[in-house]
């Protein structure tokens, strides 16, 4: 009959407990966040009385994991950026070609001239030699110039793949030499954004790689994505080249190893420069922003013991000749070098405002990137659009949730307060759980759980439902409700488990947003089977036992 | 006095027509896919690449000036749409934007947000953006790609699932109910051209789970008839099952409607979109698990002799009393 062991009894009561502990930090939201942050900043060494004060807001021995708020309800910015690898190997397969025409020069007897010809692919080199015959010859001492790839998936390969179409030599990398550069690229990539976005001090960013090339940046609580994507996008390559020329004329020829770059803040000036660096951005150990002689914002920088040399040798040796401060394929300024530098230290000047200025410090202590980004997402949600949707969420749950207690109790009775008891131990479980695998609450993950209210009475509709059936062919009460529940089981674990089968699915294809939605209505089916079939049914067992009523009305 | 949505006992007749029921759910998926054909959805930018830019101003929307504004700009196609929401304060004006992918570029640039915001604010100069979204094309694409698979990965699995637990005149009956929800939903989304983004992905997902849920709450009952009534047409069996479950089917789709509703109403009007499609997805749902599944079953034919072993594949695990 209607028996449910203790054991099973307690373990149902320390579930919902346990529930009901881990839930109860989000409803005291800020405390236990302000608490959160006081304790974390204690324990890497920071102490003030304030920081005790908010660390006492929340007791200790309580449980003080919170569910995350997702970016649409917290404001915030995600971005999904793409390395442009290819930018890499272009450049590679630049710096390569030297090394191949200085060791094929001295075989100029057997392969006759060599030419560059243009590429299509940025990672390819074709050159072009004046008697096919040699080709074997090229092709042997191309292939000699090859290393292995440096990774250690790809132990053995070599970096470069050489063949002969017609009379023109092709030079590729290989496959694994592509993929050990993209991850090193990526690798990098990542570590130097992370590097600027802590630079900038937000809170709690989110900075991972997704699939080969792309890295997926969300930073909560930033009311404009612009300055953190200017932040993250610029590549921030400084050098300092020697100038050759000055012009206003773009087409002007440049010699082997110059390069014509415009200047920064005059329109239509040109710079003609040496492409071989004095030093560069990575010779920097330090940046800040600060003011020139004239009041105006600027940026002073100092270089390491062998950038500071090479730095103090160049301008002992050109006293008089103007060099240029390079950043990113532009001209910041060309000052003409006034005397010695010995110390390793000096300042940019340039037409900046003083958030330029900041910005450009922040860039230059972090380093440079490896490749530009190009920015394929961007979803920027205002903190004040966030507050409002938690706002409009809450309201809407609460009403949802009386508005069901209420045709529940009408429906069913007392059933129905069994019923509704086990619904808000429901919703306990959920925010729980959200809050024990620290999973993540966006606004459909809101209308997940305000989903799960209407759904989850349908186990305990399904059960009653059976129920009053049996009792209509006159079984005593205590029977129909045993029937009622055995009956309803396959009915509802079948229901549940497809409609479960959806929410993974959902959890596996979707992201961001809609992955919280999976979340909330996969383990609110979890939540709702376990509080009908467990939960209400010891509700109503302890009912029976204590009343032994001769007649239900379900 | 207790609620009760339907008398404590019905026999409703449902099958005495079912060919025309049928017949009817047929002719609405013909509309929907002719409306899906000529007037095409109306694809948010997760699906087609672009940017939205939603905006908040205490002076009210003036749909013309902003348009002006942005016009030298040369952004190409732009829409701009005022939002209304009761949620909104009095003097809490939103609107949204949205622009086409730029050329050659991925996703919005920090320099069009800014000419966009410096545009608008010649208009009103309190204007405030709140929030950005740009979709490039490349990732776009990608989404629409996951999103059929999503949807097709589903319906696929559920199929497995019912074929497995009961037998395979149940799982296409279920599965073409499901194919008729999804269809459905579609079509009214091309019809009153409503804005088809990930969010309504995912409210498709949800309908395919909850419509199951009503499906396979009433095919439960057909098999413990069908075991229980050995003599019965199966046409009488397939109505006493739906009428005695039909009590509980109205419960669910009420207490889930009620909820739904209250989150139409004051959840706010980001996703509202989302929640309509659920609202229409537990009305269609609730339909077509009688009318579509279970007439598809009728329509079928079901093997009605269990006395024997049948080497169909589902048997082994139908017997398995969950």
């Amino acid at each position: 009959m209607l028996q449910i062991d203790l054991w099973k009894r307690v373990l149902i009561w320390l579930i919902c407990a346990a529930g009901i502990l881990l839930a109860l930090p989000n409803a005291f939201y800020t405390r236990v966040e302000q608490a959160n942050d006081a304790r974390a900043a204690l324990e890497v060494g920071q102490d003030s009385p304030e920081l005790r004060a908010r660390a006492a807001q929340w007791p200790e021995w309580l449980p003080s994991g919170l569910v995350n708020l997702g970016l649409d309800l917290r404001g915030g910015a995600h971005l999904l950026a793409e390395v442009r690898v290819a930018d890499v190997f272009e450049a590679r397969m630049e710096s390569f070609w030297p090394e191949v025409r200085d060791a094929l020069r001295p075989e100029r007897a057997v392969i006759g001239t060599i030419r560059l010809l243009p590429s299509e692919k940025p990672d390819e080199l074709r050159v072009r030699i004046g008697n096919p015959d040699g080709m074997d010859r090229a092709i042997q001492v191309v292939r000699g110039l090859a290393r292995p790839v440096q990774s250690l998936t790809a132990a053995g390969a070599n970096d470069i793949d050489v063949r002969a179409e017609g009379d023109t030599l092709v030079i590729t990398l290989t496959e694994a030499e592509k993929q050990a550069v993209t991850d090193r690229t990526v690798r990098q990539a990542l570590e130097i954004i992370r590097r600027r976005i802590d630079e900038v001090g937000t809170r709690e960013p989110t900075i991972q790689r997704q699939g080969t090339d792309r890295i997926l940046i969300q930073v909560p609580g930033i009311g404009s994505a612009a300055e953190l994507k200017e932040i993250i996008g610029t590549t921030a390559r400084l050098t300092f080249n020697p100038v050759v020329s000055r012009t206003t004329n773009p087409n002007v020829r440049a010699g082997a190893g110059q390069k014509v770059l415009p200047a920064m803040d005059e329109e239509g000036v040109y710079y003609v420069i040496q492409a071989a660096p004095v030093v560069t951005g990575e010779d920097l150990v330090d940046a800040q922003p600060s003011f020139d002689q004239n009041g105006r914002p600027a940026v002073t920088f100092r270089f390491d013991t062998s950038g500071a040399r090479r730095f103090g040798d160049y301008t002992r040796d050109n006293i008089g000749s103007p060099f240029a401060i390079v950043l990113d394929d532009e001209v910041i300024s060309a000052p003409v070098i006034q005397s010695h530098i010995p110390g390793g230290s000096g300042i940019i000047t340039g037409r900046f405002t003083i958030e330029e200025s900041t910005n450009l410090a922040v860039l230059l202590r972090a380093g440079a990137l490896p490749a530009g980004l190009n920015f394929l997402e961007e979803r920027t949600i205002g903190p004040e659009l966030g507050q409002d949707s938690i706002e409009a969420g809450k309201i809407a749950t609460v009403v949802a949730f009386v508005a069901v207690l209420v045709f529940m109790v009408l429906s069913y009775g007392l059933f129905g307060i069994f019923a509704n008891v086990s619904l808000a131990l429901n919703i306990a479980l959920i925010f729980g759980l959200l809050s024990l695998i620290g999973a993540t609450l966006t606004l459909p993950g809101i209308a997940g759980i305000v989903l799960t209210v209407g759904m989850a009475v349908d186990a305990n509709v399904l059960i009653y439902e059976r129920i009053r059936e049996e009792l209509r062919t006159a079984k005593g009460p205590a029977r129909a409700i045993e029937l009622g529940y055995e009956k309803a089981l396959s009915a509802i674990l079948d229901a549940n488990i497809t409609t479960l089968i959806t929410a993974v699915i959902l959890f596996a294809m979707g992201s961001g947003p809609v992955r919280g939605f999976a979340i909330t209505l996969g383990l609110g089916i979890v939540t709702s089977v376990f509080t009908a079939i467990y939960v209400t049914r010891l509700l109503i067992v302890m009912w029976f036992d204590r009343r032994r009523p001769k007649t239900i009305e379900v | 006095m207790k609620l009760k949505l339907v008398p404590e006992q019905t026999s409703f007749d449902f099958f005495s027509r079912w060919k025309l029921w049928l017949g009817i759910s047929g002719f609405m998926i013909v509309l929907a896919l002719i409306s899906f054909g000529v007037r095409g959805l109306n694809y948010g930018i997760d699906f087609r690449g672009g940017t939205t830019i939603r905006i908040e101003s205490t002076q009210p929307v003036d749909v013309g000036a902003y348009r002006d504004a942005l016009a030298p700009l040369g952004l190409g196609d732009i829409v701009i749409s005022e939002v209304f929401d009761p949620t909104f304060g009095p003097d809490e004006n939103v609107a949204m934007i949205r622009i086409q992918a730029q050329e050659g570029e991925e996703a919005a640039t920090a320099d069009l947000t800014r000419k966009v915001e410096k545009a608008l604010k010649s208009v009103s100069p309190d204007l405030r953006i709140v929030s950005v979204e740009s979709v490039g094309p490349k990732v776009s694409g990608e989404l629409i790609q996951t999103a059929i698979i999503a949807v097709l990965l589903s319906i696929a699995a559920v199929l497995v699932y019912i074929w497995l637990r009961f037998e395979w005149q149940f799982a296409v009956g279920a599965v073409l109910a499901l194919v008729h929800d999804v269809t459905l939903t579609i079509g009214i989304f091309s019809e009153i051209q409503l804005k088809f983004d990930l969010a309504i992905i995912a409210a498709l997902l949800t309908i395919v789970g909850y419509s199951l849920n009503d499906t396979v709450v009433v095919f439960d009952r057909v098999r413990e008839n069908l075991r229980k009534y050995k003599q019965k047409p199966l046409k009488e069996v397939l109505n006493l099952s739906i009428n005695e479950t039909l009590s509980r089917t109205l419960m669910t789709s009420v207490t889930t409607l009620i909820a739904l509703v209250s989150l139409y109403l004051l959840g706010g009007d980001v996703i509202r979109g989302f929640v309509f499609a659920m609202i229409w997805g537990v009305i269609v749902g609730t339909y077509s698990s009688i009318f579509v599944a279970s007439a598809i079953l009728l329509w079928l034919g079901v093997k009605r002799d269990w006395s024997k072993p049948s080497n169909t594949a589902g048997n082994q695990f139908a017997n398995v009393d969950a």
